[in-house]
């Protein structure tokens, strides 16, 4: 108890020794807000499920499971033995869930470790410069802003042939131009902020300045956002997975499992119907964790 | 030290061109301590920019310590001249500790020895170990200003410039910090350069003392002959009735150009 009271005081004491100290009492102090928030928490506790979840899958249910085809007892209802129904070729649909987890995971993480970096790199360089380099940026932006998303994911994934990668390239092409503009809009409002000033007083160059303080102030808005979008992101999957354009068969894929349960949805609902709220959950999780972060950084700002 | 010659910053071309500084031109002896006056819009501060090379497309010629300007200057002409701003709530990064933002401009000039630096130009701004770690947001208006000079000192610049340093701060703090600033010229021979609308600052700090109205500068003076009222210009004149306290015959117009 007086441990966690001292570790407590260490952390929020308002004059702290070290740099370390600073920076682990300003995300404690976010923390203690995040905390407050119930909503937050749940999609926290959803999200955390989720990479446990995917992490710890070989644990939860067993591998073979997840692919093989037992013909004898297909379409059977949810049970004690199989909790979530067996699908149309008889494979355990719980260890399918858990093993989809996996893929979607994999999916959001590579196109969040393109579309960060991307859109930051674009915005920041746009707002930060203006001028020309502003206007052929964000025209190059608005250019794929203009391309309607699933359309081009469809069209990309076809030409490159179906398949996970092709399903990320084709998702972080057209999701990362509202990054971008993001990150302009932010940079542009710092650029004649007197601290900028102060740094190129100082000879800081333009990188410097860009990566060590206007990028600082971006995150949080990007990695919001990114959040918010991650639901926007596990549909758009679901949904080249559901016309065959995402991780191929027989790796268990959500978006796939709702479309091979359609011609069975009357008669054995259970098929679609549990891989299509494992995709709501998800979805809704990311929501409210999103919403979370903005309104602990919004609380921060003022 | 600083020799302005015929400095102009204009904005627009053709007959919409307007002048934020015509053709200023003074000089300031090394270690000597000089003033800027005049009304808001007048162009001082634009002055002290185009000095602290933060206006490249200033015409007119820019000498620090004997050397002239380019356009785009090096690390070691940036050395020179630092400057502290008007708003202590605008001029440091909300994001980072004071530690951070004294540690990157000795990052950026090579100086080494960064943790022995920091501490000492803390110690002679007036803030404690206790200050070194905190946000901005934990700090007072007067805190941030002496770190936003430490920011300035730690290079160890031998010019000054002071843009309105005391002007968002409340009266007994702008006594400290204007106090402080005199106690850090005559520790380290700064030169000091200070822009400010209030004549009692200026005449604190500042023996010389140039007025300017409408981006001319009008009137060249000391402070000596100021507070004796011995002023040549009609528009100095009025502004040190102004300053002064309300009075009636101050309501007369004068206008600064005749």
């Amino acid at each position: 108890m007086s441990a966690a009271l001292t570790w407590r005081g260490w952390l929020l004491d308002p004059a702290p020794v070290s740099r370390r100290q600073a920076r682990l009492g300003r995300w404690f102090r976010a923390w203690l807000a995040f905390q407050r928030n119930g909503l937050a928490m749940t999609g926290l506790c959803v999200v955390s499920a989720l990479v446990l979840t995917a992490l710890a899958a070989p644990l939860i249910a067993d591998p073979r499971a997840a692919i093989l085809q037992v013909l004898t007892e297909r379409l059977q209802p949810p049970s004690a033995s199989h909790w979530f129904g067996v699908d149309e070729l008889g494979r355990d649909i719980f260890a399918r869930i858990v093993f989809g987890a996996r893929t979607t995971l994999i999916i959001v993480a590579l196109v969040s470790a393109i579309v960060a970096p991307v859109g930051l790199a674009i915005g920041l360089t746009a707002g930060y410069f203006g001028h020309w380099i502003d206007a052929v940026l964000m025209r190059i932006t608005d250019i794929f802003l203009s391309f309607p998303r699933l359309v081009l994911a469809l069209a990309f994934a076809a030409a490159l042939g179906p398949g996970i990668e092709n399903a990320v390239i084709a998702i972080a092409l057209t999701t990362w131009p509202p990054y971008a503009r993001l990150a302009r809009a932010e940079a542009l409002t710092r650029r004649r902020a007197e601290f900028i000033e102060a740094a190129e007083l100082q000879g800081a160059s333009h990188l410097r300045i860009i990566l060590s303080q206007i990028m600082p102030l971006c995150l949080p808005s990007v990695i919001i956002r990114l959040t918010l979008d991650m639901a926007g992101i596990i549909l758009t999957a679901a949904g080249l997975g559901f016309l065959g354009l995402a991780a191929q068969p027989p790796a268990p894929e959500w978006g796939a499992m709702v479309s091979s349960g359609r011609q069975v949805l009357l008669g054995q609902w259970w098929v679609s119907t549990i891989p299509g709220i494992a995709i709501f959950v998800t979805s809704v999780g990311f929501n409210l964790l999103g919403d979370g972060l903005r309104d602990v950084a919004d609380s921060r700002s003022s | 030290m600083i020799v302005l010659e015929h400095v102009t910053v204009s904005y627009g071309t053709g007959t919409g061109r307007i002048f934020a500084a015509s053709d200023v031109s003074f000089r300031v002896e090394e270690g000597a301590a000089f003033g800027l006056v005049g009304e808001s819009g007048s162009g001082k501060s634009t002055v002290l920019r185009a000095i602290a090379g933060l206006i490249p497309h200033a015409q007119g010629r820019v000498i620090l310590g004997g050397r002239e300007m380019s356009t785009r200057r090096s690390t070691a002409e940036r050395k020179m001249a630092q400057m502290v701003f008007q708003d202590p709530y605008g001029s440091l990064h909300p994001n980072q500790t004071v530690d951070q933002t004294l540690s990157m401009p000795v990052a950026i000039h090579r100086l080494g020895d960064s943790d022995r630096r920091i501490s000492s130009v803390l110690r002679e701004v007036g803030l404690g170990r206790e200050h070194r770690y905190r946000y901005p947001h934990q700090l007072s208006g007067g805190q941030r200003q002496r770190v936003a000079i430490a920011r300035a000192l730690v290079l160890e610049p031998r010019i000054l410039l002071l843009d309105e340093p005391t002007s968002a701060l409340d009266v007994s703090v702008q006594a400290e910090i204007l106090n402080l600033l005199a106690r850090l010229r005559q520790l380290h021979g700064l030169t000091l350069l200070m822009v400010s609308h209030d004549l009692a600052v200026i005449a604190h700090l500042c023996e010389r003392i140039g007025v300017m109205s409408n981006g001319s500068l009008i009137e060249l003076t000391s402070a000596d002959a100021l507070a004796s009222g011995r002023v040549t210009h009609p528009y100095t004149r009025q502004l040190l009735r102004s300053n002064r306290g309300f009075d009636r015959s101050g309501a007369e117009i004068v206008d600064a150009a005749s």
